[in-house]
């Protein structure tokens, strides 16, 4: 496929009002609201197109699975540091706009955080070019981190350019026993300490924690923490990457962002937690929606039903709803990019 | 009085008239004398007088001034503590400064949650401070950060030299409160992660005072690393330098800060602040480790094997925290230390992929021939960052043209070079036209649709960051002749 296929494809739907449905191994299909629209399929348009290690940067098309482009990656002993899930063959222009970040975006950051670049298709069908290949650019607004989580609304991110960082030269997993009022106070009380924890998660009775860095540092770390040294900690961390863990496999998922110090939720389901405490995830008995979004925004953070059939996803909604204000920005800026709201009309939110 | 001018004091009194009526005499300035300070910001080489200066004290006020510029059609320049470099708070003639100085409150220290809650008036080094006793710090520190404000910062996405590790403003912003120009609060981002809806907060910051009013910023708080050590090497060719950085960051090392100074910059530093440079070195790199001791000891013995294989002449690791301090006060004061060697010097701050260093290094070299005027080079080599200290005299006619011109080359070979005009400074006034080169027609159209989408009236520092296209085919005219500008002593804006 080449870039004037794509580009033809989005003038030609701009020009007859065609909705577009903009997909790459649609591994996220179940994620967000509606999925409407003529199938615009981007898997064709893949490979990597620059990769320059001693600049920590990859420029990749779409349509590049995660998993090629980090095998190659790690060729080099680097990584995509934010760890977004590769489920079924998930593509990197999907992994940036559904914004899903890993186990290590605790220490390492957001997928957001490492996107220095985009080559966009507008909803017109115009190229866009934004950020580049350099860490730091304050050139114009930041458009192409503004992308990442914006679930194909605003174009087709045709390329994209991530930094990427060096592979840890360290790794141990520890495993603790302890219940969730626990863990959410221990991992609190470790994030105030320079310690070199890349990632945590708790499920029924048991914290994991990664360290990753400096030999030296994970051993000391090790000592100063206690716990059993978990035996196979790097598939374990892959499972939960993957979301291949038992704590996932229920429906209705709830995905709650919280402040990681808020206690404990008054809510029955919790099934998982991680990024030190500031993802939780609850199950089929946390109860009615209204009730969820009311703990969660109580708690100073915001509920996304993850997964759930698509009655239940247009009945309450996918993400928590903007207040007026910002839903008439968000408007505004879906405009801007997308005119005719011909890109994944509905996916993000009802409204736009 | 001609027709003109009659009209601007209409205006002025009108305008003048109105703020009184929602912000009590001590927060409006608007005699010359008083606005004089407000005329520009730290690139002085462009000025303009306002028509008032507003110093609110409560958002209630904030949201008065910006409903009553928006009512009367008033542009409108924020303005934190001035220290901007590329004249992103220089006023509009017909407008008001909107300074947030007053708003330098510290509201909240969360260690548990490591955040701060604070206003935008707030010094950058301030938080740290606050943040100190719990062990924690906020972790962008540009070379400013004495003086600057937590709101400046969030308007240019501010870097410093510890970005490569810990990120920039944008890495480091939790949560903001913004006031539009028609005085609609919103509160975008939070203390939770992956806020709902587009990613604001990535648009907002950096976005140069033209699209809000920010109120409120919570920040991110990290530990303090127990220790930090650097290494000093000295390398007889700049190329040879920018190899050795590259093979640090191949070996899988992401050190803390690394640094890179030409020569004409250690030698002006040197005598300044007696870092203890090695005069002699076409080139010296300053490279940080920071963690635990563990960590650290390993780190500097990695970065050690790596600078003497890329061949380094000379190496020098710190031995104790005065003699890193010592090592970095030479970068830290290279600006000041040129400073003292030239009456004026033009700081540019374009980046470039780094293997593209020595390229750039010897265009520099040509075009201060070409040019007749010296330039120093500081680098933040790990990110590409390079800041060109171009030497010039404002008092000798036809100078500064020159500088601006030879800055324009640079920032233009920049982007040519597959960098960016700006890595940390903005666009401001200064950079504007580069904006030109940097972006295509639909790109700038792109970013003047999405100023409309928070500023339908284009009142919020019009001007600034994004040049209009009028502007830039003007531009492109002018370089059709180009390599030589027309009229070089002409100032233009």
């Amino acid at each position: 496929m080449q870039r004037d296929d794509l580009v033809g494809a989005v003038q030609a739907a701009y020009e007859a009002r065609t909705p577009l449905r903009l997909r790459g191994a649609g591994s996220k299909d179940f994620y967000g609201g509606v999925l409407a629209g003529e199938v615009l399929d981007l898997a064709a348009y893949c490979g990597v197109v620059a990769y320059e290690p001693t600049e920590l940067y990859v420029t990749a098309r779409c349509g590049t699975p995660l998993r090629e482009l980090e095998a190659v990656l790690a060729e080099r002993g680097q990584m995509l540091a934010c760890e977004p899930p590769r489920f079924a063959g998930a593509t990197v222009g999907g992994a940036v706009a559904a914004g899903l970040s890993g186990p290590r975006r605790q220490q390492a950051g957001a997928v957001r955080d490492f996107v220095l670049g985009v080559q966009l298709i507008d909803g017109t069908g115009q190229w866009l070019n934004f950020g580049g290949q350099v860490m730091k650019n304050v050139a114009g607004y930041d458009v192409s981190r503004f992308m990442a989580g914006s679930l194909g609304t605003l174009g087709v991110i045709a390329e994209v350019t991530l930094k990427v960082l060096p592979l840890a030269v360290a790794e141990t997993t520890l495993v603790f026993a302890c219940d969730a009022s626990a863990a959410i106070q221990r991992l609190n009380q470790w994030g105030r300490q320079a310690l070199p924890i890349s990632a945590s998660f708790w499920q029924a009775g048991q914290l994991h924690v990664r360290l990753s860095g400096a030999a030296a540092a994970v051993l000391a770390a090790r000592r100063q923490l206690g716990g059993e040294v978990a035996v196979d900690g790097e598939n374990w961390w892959i499972s939960v990457r993957e979301q291949t863990q038992p704590a996932f496999a229920g429906t209705p998922l709830w995905r709650l962002a919280l402040p990681s110090t808020a206690p404990d939720l008054p809510l029955a389901g919790l099934q998982a937690m991680e990024w030190g405490g500031g993802l939780r995830w609850y199950g089929p008995d946390a109860g009615e929606a209204v009730a969820i979004r009311a703990a969660a925004t109580a708690a100073g953070g915001h509920a996304v039903l993850y997964r759930a059939a698509e009655s239940q996803r247009c009945r309450d909604g996918v993400f928590a709803p903007l207040n007026p204000a910002l839903l008439a920005l968000h408007r505004r800026l879906k405009k801007v990019f997308d005119p005719r709201g011909i890109l994944n009309p509905g996916r993000l939110y009802a409204e736009f | 009085m001609n027709e003109f001018d009659k009209i601007d004091a209409a205006v002025r009194a009108e305008v003048l008239a109105a703020l009184r009526l929602v912000l009590p005499a001590h927060c409006l300035l608007s005699d010359a004398e008083e606005l004089r300070p407000y005329e520009c910001d730290g690139l002085t080489a462009y000025r303009e007088m306002p028509l008032a200066v507003c110093l609110p004290e409560h958002e209630r006020q904030v949201i008065d001034v910006l409903r009553t510029c928006h009512r009367l059609g008033t542009p409108v320049v924020a303005r934190g503590a001035g220290t901007g470099l590329s004249g992103g708070a220089m006023p509009h003639a017909q407008g008001v400064v909107l300074s947030l100085a007053r708003f330098n409150r510290i509201l909240r220290v969360d260690p548990q949650a490591r955040l701060a809650v604070v206003q935008p008036g707030v010094r950058n080094l301030a938080v740290s401070e606050a943040a100190a006793p719990h062990g924690l710090y906020y972790a962008p520190d540009p070379s400013s950060q004495i003086a600057c404000t937590l709101g400046g910062n969030v308007a240019e996405n501010s870097g410093g030299v510890h970005c490569l590790k810990y990120g920039l403003t944008v890495h480091n912003i939790l949560r903001l409160r913004i006031i539009s120009i028609e005085g609609e609060i919103f509160e975008i981002g939070g203390a939770a992660p992956d806020a709902p809806g587009y990613d604001l907060l990535a648009l907002f910051i950096g976005s140069e005072g033209l699209l809000g009013i920010v109120t409120e910023v919570t920040v991110k708080l990290v530990p303090k690393p127990e220790l930090a050590q650097v290494v000093m090497a000295s390398f007889g060719d700049v190329a040879q330098a920018g190899d050795a950085v590259a093979a640090i960051i191949a070996a899988g090392i992401i050190p803390a800060g690394l640094e890179m100074m030409d020569k004409a910059a250690t030698a002006a530093v040197e005598p300044f602040v007696k870092a203890g440079y090695d005069l002699n070195a076409e080139a010296i790199l300053l490279c940080e480790s920071d963690g635990t001791p563990e960590e650290v000891a390993e780190e500097i013995a990695r970065v050690t094997a790596v600078l003497t294989a890329a061949g380094a002449q000379e190496l020098r690791v710190s031995q104790s925290e005065a003699e890193r301090l010592r090592f970095w006060a030479g970068r830290k004061a290279a600006f000041p230390a040129v400073g003292r060697i030239t009456p004026d010097y033009y700081c540019m701050d374009g980046t470039i992929p780094r293997k593209r260093l020595a390229e750039m290094l010897a265009a520099i070299v040509q075009m201060e021939r070409k040019y007749g005027l010296r330039c120093a080079n500081v680098f933040h080599a790990g990110d590409g960052n390079l800041h060109p200290l171009i030497m010039y005299d404002a008092s000798l006619p036809g100078d500064w043209a020159r500088a601006e011109a030879f800055g324009a080359e640079i920032l233009e070979l920049s982007v040519a070079l597959g960098g960016s005009i700006t890595g940390e400074h903005g666009v401001g006034i200064e950079k504007i036209n580069q904006m030109c080169v940097q972006y295509t027609t639909p790109e700038l159209q792109a970013f003047h649709r999405l100023k409309e989408a928070f500023d339908p009236p284009g009142l919020l520092n019009p001007g600034k960051a994004v040049p209009s296209l009028h502007r830039c085919a003007e531009y492109g005219r002018m370089h059709v002749h180009a390599g030589e500008i027309k009229f070089p002593d002409l100032e233009r804006f």
